[in-house]
């Protein structure tokens, strides 16, 4: 792992912006390698947009440098415009064009000679699957659809690095895992992926990941790595009745951290009580619950247990 | 380069052609508003309901109301009522002038040489009051021209009247429509054409990309160009052929002013699309910027000599106001490139102006 800095194609260090009193993006540093999948992971306003932004130049930055391929970004704006790939968060085809002229318009754009749009094209109807579809209007397409047509548009003129904002907010769960798919497939072949996405498990997805919160970095590394990090015992309640269980458990006060999952509540034993002692301070306070097990934690619990640490 | 002006100008008329209902209404309302204005809207008075009161009842009095019935202007609606019933006719709209022909208007004619004939008119619509007046009076005019042979007229205004001898308002509303509607499509399409981009976020995509901001300009405007010229054009070929509207001067000198014009209202679009982001509030202020001053202070209809004299400089900054005497002058005049070179001059001046404003306000980033 000794990669220089400069060679990298993306280089953000200690980046700054804020509008009005909100601080955006508030002291970032990171850096994508080459070839990997690098997810930027956190809630919605935690600055991602913003930052991606910067990178793709449409917007400045206040303070701190960004590189693209060794360049600076501010310097170079139309060094980064040509050869980066950017697809935004919002959907930002053409509803009223097929397709197929969807594709045609960025390969024109980008200044794709004919023939080759044709071979481009044969490409990435072949791994989006949507070649049956190619004289449809884009805003007949089905939401996967459209994600997967906006990313197919942004590969026309073969992007060694790409920058996805969000690419599979609203897609349902069969499509997002097609996308992500492709997106390994793309890394595979040689592109360097900066993608970010609120949702946690795609976290796992990734080559690396940073959590981000506030315009603040949390944590970054590999996915496996970031959870070594979390050295505290995790226990499960399960209960029939979480969302009580948990109101009751904030009025007793007498676990330091907890918090709501989709499967019950996590207790994080900041104070080692075990397993045992859990359960007996959950009867004598005669909490309602179906069962206590020990787990492993996932990035959400990590995510939960640095966000109190990063206000200063 | 010229491939991606060529692919945004494909794509654009791509969106117009499959804006099915905007073209419809696009290409409708010229012809619309061209009917209406030709037919519909004039400025002149026919058919003047207006009821007659003959106290004298003698051959004279009988004469002069034939005199009242030969022309088309009035349409005797009522006789042999009391005035006192005028009012009422008045309040029920049933006539809106009366003529009160005295009982001793016969032998006063004769004796005196002096009657009188008494008009009341409702003028709760001035404008008409006056053209009834002056219709009236011509009529009596001829009446005394007719019984008094030998006093005769001491002397007479014979008016000529120059380049539209008929005083057609549709040689005037023609022209005047072009200027509308050129402006309309010029200004206010293209305004929607760009902030559309922003508002569907399509802007971002297109920004990264090695796209340059005045190929993304001039992508768009060039379809909008054709699109408005093509309209303005049938505009002129229908007035020539339907309403027969005369085109004295140069057809180029026509034409080249129009591209000019043309130009003119795609720099104001320009300019509204650089500072507003979505296309209801494009809309709104292109039509306040454009439409507005050009139907009320550019001359369409009302004489911007005639205007106090604040709207009269501003009607300088009006692009129509230029276009309208320029339109008017090659048609009806037939005016040459030098009577015009001022209004031609204002015209470029206003377009430089605001395509350097709108260049500089352009922004090739998201703030």
């Amino acid at each position: 792992m000794t990669k220089t800095n400069d060679m990298n194609p993306v280089v953000i260090k200690n980046l700054k912006k804020s509008y009005e009193n909100i601080e955006a993006v508030n002291g970032v540093s990171f850096e994508v390698y080459p070839e990997e999948i690098f997810g930027l992971i956190g809630p919605d306003g935690a600055g991602k947009t913003t930052l991606m932004r910067i990178l793709v130049s449409l917007i400045d930055s206040d303070e701190g440098d960004v590189f693209f391929k060794g360049k600076s970004v501010k310097e170079n704006v139309k060094f980064v415009r040509s050869k980066i790939g950017y697809m935004p968060q919002r959907f930002s085809l053409y509803p009223d064009l097929t397709v197929n002229e969807n594709l045609r318009f960025f390969g024109d754009l980008f200044k794709v000679p004919a023939e080759e749009q044709a071979d481009r094209m044969r490409k990435l109807y072949e791994f989006s699957k949507l070649e049956p579809f190619r004289n449809r209007r884009a805003d007949a397409l089905s939401g996967g659809m459209k994600q997967k047509l906006a990313l197919s548009s942004m590969l026309m003129h073969q992007p060694e690095v790409i920058v996805l904002d969000e690419p599979t907010f609203g897609v349902d769960p069969v499509s997002r895992s097609e996308f992500w798919d492709i997106l390994k497939k793309l890394r595979d072949n040689g592109t360097s992926i900066l993608v970010s996405t609120a949702y946690m498990d795609e976290a796992g997805l990734c080559d690396r990941v940073a959590l981000m919160f506030g315009g603040k970095i949390l944590a970054q590394g590999k996915p496996g790595q970031l959870l070594k990090n979390f050295e505290e015992s995790l226990y499960l309640i399960e209960t029939d009745r979480v969302y009580e269980t948990f109101k009751k458990l904030e009025n007793l006060k007498i676990f330091s951290e907890f918090n709501l999952f989709g499967d019950g509540i996590h207790i994080v034993d900041n104070e080692n009580r075990g397993e045992q002692e859990i359960i007996h301070l959950l009867n004598k306070n005669s909490v309602d619950y179906k069962s206590v097990v020990s787990i492993e934690a996932c990035l959400e619990d990590l995510f939960l247990k640095l966000i109190p640490e990063s206000d200063d | 380069m010229n491939k991606i002006l060529y692919s945004i100008v494909i794509k654009e008329f791509k969106h117009i052609f499959r804006d099915s209902q905007t073209l419809v209404i696009v290409l409708l309302m010229p012809l619309v508003m061209l009917f209406l204005f030709g037919y519909a809207i004039t400025l002149e008075m026919r058919n003047i309901d207006i009821a007659v009161i003959d106290y004298s009842k003698t051959p004279q009095s009988r004469r002069f109301i034939e005199n009242i019935l030969a022309t088309d202007f009035f349409k005797v609606k009522h006789t042999d009522i009391s005035l006192n019933r005028v009012e009422q006719l008045f309040f029920e709209r049933k006539a809106i002038c009366a003529a009160v022909i005295p009982g001793d208007f016969a032998k006063n004619l004769y004796k005196n040489k002096r009657a009188n004939i008494q008009l009341i008119i409702d003028a709760s619509d001035p404008n008409a009051a006056n053209y009834i007046k002056n219709y009236f009076n011509q009529i009596s005019m001829m009446y005394n021209s007719e019984i008094n042979l030998q006093f005769g007229r001491l002397f007479s205004v014979e008016p000529r009247i120059f380049y539209n001898p008929d005083l057609k308002s549709d040689y005037f509303f023609v022209p005047g429509l072009i200027a509308v509607i050129v402006l309309l499509i010029s200004a206010l399409l293209t305004s929607i054409a760009i902030v559309r981009e922003k508002e569907t976020g399509s802007i971002e995509q297109i920004l990264v990309s090695p796209v340059k901001p005045v190929q993304i300009i001039i992508g768009k405007v060039i379809p909008y160009t054709v699109l408005a010229f093509a309209i303005s054009v049938s505009i002129l070929l229908f007035g020539y052929f339907w309403f027969n509207v005369p085109l004295e001067g140069s057809i180029l000198l026509l034409l080249g002013s129009l591209i000019l014009y043309i130009v003119t209202g795609l720099s104001l679009g320009l300019i509204v699309s650089t500072v507003t982001d979505s296309q209801q509030v494009a809309m709104m202020a292109t039509l306040l910027l454009t439409i507005l001053p050009t139907i009320m202070l550019s001359g369409f209809i009302f004489p911007v000599k005639s205007m106090p004299t604040v709207f009269q400089y501003v009607s300088l900054i009006i692009p129509a106001t230029h276009f309208l005497e320029i339109i008017r002058g090659i048609m009806l005049k037939g005016n040459t490139f030098f009577d015009l070179k001022i209004q031609l001059g204002y015209l470029a001046a206003i377009s430089i102006l605001l395509i350097a404003l709108s260049v500089k306000k352009f922004s090739t980033k998201l703030e």
